[in-house]
């Protein structure tokens, strides 16, 4: 593709978060020990919570252990919401029988968001991480269901008849055409889905739960400890982001007979 | 010995029910086609040329009469009708190779097998560097030759070709007319080719089956007597130009 949108990101890209680093040095600069702390202080503390330095404080360190319980929280859910949602995507966008029959029960439930079901998963499945990876699954299901119904859904008629002329039985019609033509649907909404799961943990992690980078945010608002509040948020950024970009590469290998998706015209 | 006919359409009616009420595309239509014969339909949009083309593909049925092929009943789409869509409909997710691979392999034909096969019709369309290229690599008369060539991979008898031509450039419609030409004259192919283009059907076909809308009907058929290669500035040529837009009426094709 020749738009420049779409190459890859270079200069341009950093231009924004820059200038937000400049504005919120310069909002912060002649308070050092005002409530929003300055992005020296959370680069840091950033430091700090990685082990790098060593401040000796109750959050000195501790950031990798709840990467780890955050990151397996959001795989583990993700996992769960891409066994349930890819099949019954395929089989509501593909079998008229069971879209009849479930469309109007997911229309209903898809309004009500994650953080009205987290109160029940609480009560449900109890404190711990069992709830926060139950909402996980909960908050990436809608994206990946409905992106791979209409994946399904958008298969042009004029390749089901050319597959048809050429010798294609029914049958056979769902694996050789439905499906492949399916895929970029598929993988948007398991990267939007895998997008979502980094916000839901956080919610999930707020409240029952000991480990994470959200129950590390909430410790740390306990303690009025901003800088490590905004050294959080950084971290959860960091790594939906790194996330975002391993699935990219992914889908450019997967899918690059797709314009869409990298692939050279 | 006479051979039987490759193709019989017999007292073909079509009707569509919509909003406004019922809608006949076409009326008693009867066409015969000779095993090698190149046939062009041409009519003005509605006449219910490409609807023909589609229920002869088996892609629709017929509300009344009778389509057989090598005298078997046509009963819905088949690889030994090989459609060229105007629109190529190949798959986007395939290569080149994998395109004109893709008939044989749904067929059961075995990996070496159909290798060769792809390899052979890729060499024949001149597409050999563009091999592993996928569709939106191509250029739109790339996409139709690889088009052309899936359906020749597949064993096609009868080519049903769909105004093939119609969103390429002038320079690049004139290489697949001849292109076309050449191989059907090189393969024994039948070839029922739909265009709106005078031009383009008495360059092409051994015979012009002229189709009015309203309803949809055949109207005439000229046979097209000229020796090929055809020059479209001969007197033979523009005489026969002159007949056909005449049929067509004042508002028939721009060819």
């Amino acid at each position: 593709m020749a738009a420049p949108s779409s190459g890859p990101p270079g200069a341009i890209a950093a231009l924004v978060p820059l200038g937000l680093l400049a504005f919120w040095w310069a909002a912060t600069r002649n308070a050092p020990d005002g409530l929003i702390p300055q992005p020296q202080q959370v680069a840091s503390e950033l430091l700090d919570l990685a082990g790098i330095t060593h401040s000796g404080d109750a959050f000195n360190g501790v950031l990798w252990a709840n990467l780890l319980a955050s990151a397996s929280r959001v795989f583990a859910g993700f996992a769960v919401s891409a066994l349930l949602g890819l099949p019954l995507g395929l089989m509501i966008g593909q079998i008229g029988l069971v879209r009849r029959l479930l469309d109007s029960t997911l229309q209903l439930l898809r309004p009500v968001p994650v953080t009205a079901w987290q109160p029940l998963f609480l009560i449900l499945f109890g404190l711990g991480s069992q709830s926060a990876m139950l909402l996980v699954a909960l908050g990436c299901f809608y994206p990946i269901l409905l992106n791979t119904i209409l994946g399904v859904r958008s298969v042009e008629p004029r390749l089901l008849e050319a597959a048809a002329m050429l010798g294609v039985s029914r049958p056979a019609m769902f694996p050789k055409v439905v499906l492949p033509s399916a895929m970029p649907g598929i993988f948007t909404g398991l990267r939007l889905g895998l997008g979502f799961a980094w916000v839901v943990i956080v919610v999930g992690e707020m409240s029952g739960i000991r480990t994470g980078l959200g129950a590390m945010i909430m410790d740390a608002r306990e303690e009025s400890r901003t800088d490590v509040v905004i050294g959080g948020m950084i971290a959860i950024g960091l790594a939906g982001f790194v996330c975002d970009i391993a699935v990219q590469a992914i889908g450019r290998r997967l899918l690059r007979w797709s314009p869409q998706h990298g692939g050279k015209a | 010995m006479t051979s039987r006919p490759i193709l019989e359409v017999a007292a073909l009616h079509k009707r569509f029910a919509t909003a406004g009420g019922e809608v006949e595309a076409l009326r008693n239509v009867g066409l015969t086609m000779r095993r090698g014969e190149f046939v062009c339909l041409i009519g003005a949009s509605g006449c219910g040329k490409s609807t023909l083309l589609r229920i002869i593909g088996g892609f629709e049925t017929a509300s009344e009469g009778r389509i057989t092929m090598d005298g078997a009943p046509v009963v819905g789409p088949g690889p030994e009708r090989g459609m060229v869509f105007q629109d190529y409909g190949l798959f986007p997710w395939l290569s080149v190779r994998e395109n004109i691979a893709f008939g044989p392999a749904a067929r059961g034909i075995g990996r070496v097998k159909r290798g060769e096969i792809a390899e052979r019709f890729i060499a024949m369309i001149g597409l050999t560097r563009f091999a592993d290229a996928y569709p939106h690599q191509l250029s739109g008369g790339m996409k139709q030759r690889v088009a052309i060539a899936r359906v020749l991979a597949n064993d096609a008898a009868l080519i049903l070709m769909d105004e093939p031509f119609g969103a390429l450039d002038a320079m690049t419609r004139e290489h697949l007319q001849s292109e076309l030409l050449s191989l059907w004259a090189s393969s024994g192919l039948s070839v029922i080719f739909v265009t709106h283009a005078i031009e383009e059907a008495i360059l092409l076909a051994d015979r012009i089956v002229v189709m009015s809308p309203g309803p949809g009907r055949i109207t005439a058929e000229i046979a097209v007597d000229l020796a090929r290669p055809r020059d479209i500035t001969s007197a033979p040529f523009n005489a026969l130009r002159r007949e056909v837009s005449a049929l067509l009426g004042a508002h028939g094709g721009n060819g």
